[in-house]
């Protein structure tokens, strides 16, 4: 019975699966918005769609946030609030590349 | 080939000290290097299947399914790390002396191995399905594959060696300071376990952060300095962390301290009688 409550408790959030706030695309090891800008003090959904075909992490340590994203697919992620201000983030598996900034004011 | 090299030892190292600092505390249990290989390989077999699995893992629970994988796995460990603990203050005197003197039969050693088992085969499973993933990436793309490869197996070896380290330097440690060291080891291990393991939960919205971040010494001791990176696979220091992660680590370090605490005092109550028989 509790079994069947808890799966019914995510059925909807199964139907609204995508309905993200903001989305970025990874193509060729970049990420396209490579600048986010998002309001501060409030927290948001971001999708990260990857187009390539090998897989990317998002990681950022001033964002303390970390996701693998599977080649060809996407991943969503909570981010903040955050104060005003700028916080890098990067493709770890393509740190020469892959860098971009979010900017919350 | 450097960057590939920092990041392979990144992920290489959080798993080498866990298997270092298990490995010296367990080392006088009969049996326990055959477990310990045991959960070497299944982790390692774990994580290609990880690895291989990360979209459909990923796309469980609308897209939060990776971090609830994360947080389920580390909470295993954080209990299987709690277990070991706890056992191992109520057996280890027993275990030193017996394990020296006639090969020792310990009681409840099994289920104890299992848990190394599973302590040994998570922490391979969670930081080894990344480096799969990333060293696959690096074979797939055309451009510089040999010196990035290179570059992993440099990353890897260090890893290996400074977990390798850890462990000498453990068996290093005179008998009546052992336990103390390898349990508080094993104790902010745990810990810091937890707090990543708030850390994922924070970041699929299933907790709140309370305040993030409650502190900020990214500037002082950052995260991808050595000293950062060691600190943070050993005790689970966090530049920025949610005031949730704090709450998780205190609560970990409180619930495996007291228990602790519970399983040696009765202990020492019948210890005496013990003897007699």
């Amino acid at each position: 019975m509790k079994k069947i409550c808890f799966v019914a408790l995510l059925l909807p959030q199964l139907v609204f699966a995508v309905d993200a706030d903001y989305t970025m695309t990874i193509k060729d090891h970049c990420f396209q918005p490579a600048e986010l800008t998002v309001p501060a003090g409030k927290k948001i959904k971001l999708l990260i769609e990857n187009q390539d075909a090998t897989a990317e992490e998002f990681d950022s340590f001033s964002l303390n946030r970390e996701k693998v994203i599977a080649g060809h697919g996407s991943a969503t992620l909570y981010i903040g609030p955050l104060n005003a201000g700028r916080y890098p983030f990067m493709g770890e598996f393509n740190a020469a590349t892959a860098q971009g900034v979010i900017v919350a004011q | 080939m450097f960057a590939t090299a920092i990041i392979v030892f990144r992920e290489v190292l959080e798993a080498a000290l866990i298997i270092g600092i298990i490995a010296a505390a367990t080392h006088d249990i009969p049996g326990s290097r055959r477990w310990l290989l045991a959960g070497l390989l299944a982790g390692l077999l774990g994580a290609g299947i990880v690895a291989a699995f990360t979209d459909v893992i990923g796309s469980f629970a609308s897209g939060i399914g990776q971090e609830l994988f994360n947080a389920i796995v580390l909470g295993i460990a954080v209990l299987m790390l709690a277990w070991h603990n706890i056992w191992m203050s109520s057996h280890g005197a027993e275990l030193a002396a017996s394990a020296r003197a006639t090969g020792g039969d310990i009681r409840d050693g099994r289920s104890e191995c299992s848990a190394l088992l599973l302590i040994v085969g998570l922490a391979v499973l969670r930081e080894g399905s990344e480096t799969v993933l990333f060293l696959y990436g690096i074979a797939a793309s055309d451009s510089g594959r040999s010196s990035m490869l290179s570059g992993g197996l440099v990353g890897m070896t260090l890893g290996i060696a400074v977990g390798y380290a850890i462990y000498a330097g453990l068996l290093r440690v005179p008998l009546r300071w052992f336990f103390t060291a390898t349990s508080v080891l094993v104790l902010l291990l745990a810990a810091g376990m937890a707090s990543q393991a708030a850390r994922f939960l924070i970041q699929a919205d299933l907790l709140p952060s309370l305040a993030s971040p409650l502190w900020d010494t990214s500037m002082s001791l950052p995260e991808n300095g050595v000293a950062g990176m060691l600190l943070h696979s050993l005790v689970g220091y966090d530049s920025r962390p949610a005031g949730m992660q704090l709450v998780f680590y205190i609560v970990a370090l409180l619930a495996i301290g007291a228990g602790m605490k519970w399983v040696r005092h009765p202990r020492q109550s019948n210890h005496s009688s013990k003897g007699a028989v």
